[in-house]
């Protein structure tokens, strides 16, 4: 049975670049995909084709049990949207801005009222709901974007780089409202450029590039690729290059590697923190000086690297995309 | 139902912005104010329209030529304002609620209508303080503000077409308004079309500006004493060729307009 969004070999032009190029997705009911890629890998065209605003050259999409290219409309009452940039109007208050969606979703105009009192309180905007948003801060608007999506408690969500922009604190608020939301039962496809935050959130995890799914499963699963935690070293003196590796290899569980020009060394580990420690004092205790030593988590460039063999690029071809899914 | 009911949600929400935008309205009350006291003043005393030689004749002629000049150029604020929204977010969220397609088109030109009224009520205003009067009875008056609003409603669409076919809301600004030049210049707003030469006279004759012109300065009854009339059918039926040109120009260009935003949909 396919689950709450199903989409099959989506394919999507703009003029010369193939945004889309047969992406295939599967969410089962109440779980939570995290879309991963970096820019211009066809992220936002992916939610754009799923939740109707724009049309896929070819292909087949399901949401929430209804094709998405021959019943829009009935779509668009099973989801909800929140987009990278913040959809509110700047010059209504956070209240009206949820009344208003409310009234879209064609609730009576009390209900939609009573609705946006609930949501301004659940998403800690009280004290501002009668300010215009253009005062909220960035993580208040992107925290009235996603009550505008939750309106009408949809049984589907798209978040399109959700925490984008924002700074950490408020990163960590969002995710935890997202998780909240999600233990509820929602179904939700998340898209990122951050490993952590799908890490975070996420069940399972789909890896696009250049507008296809190369690879999909739980971050476990992508990381076990990827190789997870390294130490890197950087060594003052050439010479010890050498007897640093040597170091190296008694602490790690694979190779060493060595840029000679850099004097970097990097070994991949399990143990975290603790190993560090003793990679540290074992290299004092031979009196090997070292300029700079650290922990490296796997990020997105290193899923990307393992998986592709190039580094994710912040590709110009994104702007166009995104400027061309706009127009 | 739907329709109705999201448009007026639509409405709403522009109307609100444009009470916490003032200055948006106050802008675009100062530029008619101007015309009206330049026209009135610099060119009133050289300008003779019909047998009369007075200024207050040409005064109240004049009239009906700003207001509707007025209402044409609010065409370029419902452009602009359109442009911006699809630039914006918030479109998406529109385009992924569950409401009638048109509806944010249709709000739109409904807040501008709004906007166009109070424009004209205070235009109409500074006319009185300067000399102009109405010679016939109220009903009559307010058919003639009602042809000029109605025009200004359709050409809000023009407007929405425009907005949506360009890229940025400065050029729907500037797209919104050059035409207009043109337009409100080659017809009967200003001056007494006879007195052109003939190629321009049928352009002025036939342009749907001058029929709203011509309707509204007959129901005000601001005719100049002695003004003849040319006897081509717009001018000698102003308000019917009126009220046509308005409808047609909604029906057109609400189509276009509606199908272009749609077409950018799903």
């Amino acid at each position: 049975m396919p689950g709450a969004i199903h989409a099959e070999g989506l394919v999507k032009t703009f003029g010369d670049v193939r945004a889309l190029d047969g992406v295939d997705l599967d969410v089962p009911e109440g779980t939570v995909l995290g879309l991963l890629g970096p820019n211009g890998a066809g992220k936002t065209t992916t939610v754009r084709c799923l939740t109707t605003l724009l049309r896929p050259d070819s292909g087949k999409a399901v949401v929430a049990g209804v094709d998405v290219l021959k019943d829009p409309d009935a779509v668009r009452r099973s989801i909800g949207l929140s987009g990278q940039f913040a959809a509110v109007d700047e010059y209504l208050t956070g209240r009206e801005n949820l009344q208003m969606v409310g009234q879209l979703y064609q609730m009576r105009s009390k209900a939609a009222k009573a609705r946006a009192g609930e949501l301004l309180e659940q998403f800690n905007l009280a004290d501002a709901a009668d300010r215009p948003a253009k005062t909220y801060s960035g993580g208040m608007r992107r925290r009235l974007d996603l009550a505008a999506a939750l309106v009408v408690s949809p049984p589907v969500m798209f978040m399109d780089e959700p925490t984008t922009g924002l700074d950490p604190r408020n990163r960590q608020q969002l995710w935890e409202v997202i998780k909240q939301l999600v233990s509820g039962g929602t179904t939700l496809l998340l898209t990122t450029q951050y490993l952590e935050e799908a890490d975070h959130l996420a069940h399972d995890i789909a890896v696009v590039d250049h507008g296809r799914v190369i690879a999909k499963g739980t971050s476990d699963q992508l990381k076990a690729r990827t190789g997870g935690e390294r130490v890197e070293v950087v060594v003052h003196e050439r010479e010890h290059i050498t007897s640093a590796g040597e170091v190296l290899r008694g602490f790690g569980k694979g190779e060493v590697t060595v840029e000679d020009h850099t004097r970097k060394l990097t070994v991949p580990v399990t143990g975290g923190a603790k190993l560090l420690a003793e990679i540290i004092r074992e290299l004092d205790t031979r009196g090997i000086e070292i300029d700079d030593i650290g922990l490296r988590r796997p990020t997105l460039d290193d899923v990307f690297l393992s998986l592709t063999g190039h580094v994710a690029e912040t590709a110009a071809q994104d702007e166009a995309n995104g400027k061309e899914a706009v127009k | 139902m739907s329709a109705v009911n999201d448009s007026l949600v639509v409405a709403r929400r522009n109307l609100i912005r444009m009470g916490r935008i003032p200055e948006m309205l106050v802008f675009g009350l100062i530029q008619p104010i101007m015309f009206v006291v330049l026209f009135t003043y610099v060119f009133g005393g050289s300008i003779q329209v019909g047998s009369s030689n007075s200024t207050q004749a040409y005064r109240e002629f004049l009239m009906a030529g700003i207001f509707a000049q007025t209402v044409t150029f609010a065409t370029a604020g419902a452009g602009a304002g359109i442009a911006d929204d699809m630039h914006k977010g918030l479109i998406d969220r529109f385009r992924s609620l569950p409401m009638a397609r048109g509806a944010v088109l249709t709000g739109r030109t409904l807040a501008d209508l709004v906007q166009t009224a109070l424009t004209l009520v205070v235009l109409a205003v500074v006319a009185l303080i300067v000399g102009w009067r109405t010679h016939e009875n109220f009903a009559k008056v307010l058919a003639g503000f009602g042809l000029l609003l109605l025009l200004g409603y359709a050409f809000s669409w023009i407007g929405a077409l425009i907005g949506l076919s360009v890229r940025t809301p400065e050029a729907a600004t500037s797209g919104g308004l050059i035409w207009l030049f043109p337009l409100t210049f080659i017809s009967n707003a200003f001056v007494d079309a006879n007195q052109m030469p003939s190629f321009l006279r049928h352009i002025a004759e036939w342009n749907p500006f001058s029929a709203t012109v011509q309707a509204s300065r007959e129901l005000f009854g601001n005719l100049p004493p002695g003004f003849q009339a040319s006897s081509a059918w717009p001018m000698q039926h102003p308000v019917w060729a009126s009220l046509t040109w308005s409808v047609v120009i909604i029906l057109v260009f609400r189509t276009l307009a509606v199908r272009k935003y749609r077409s950018t949909t799903a």
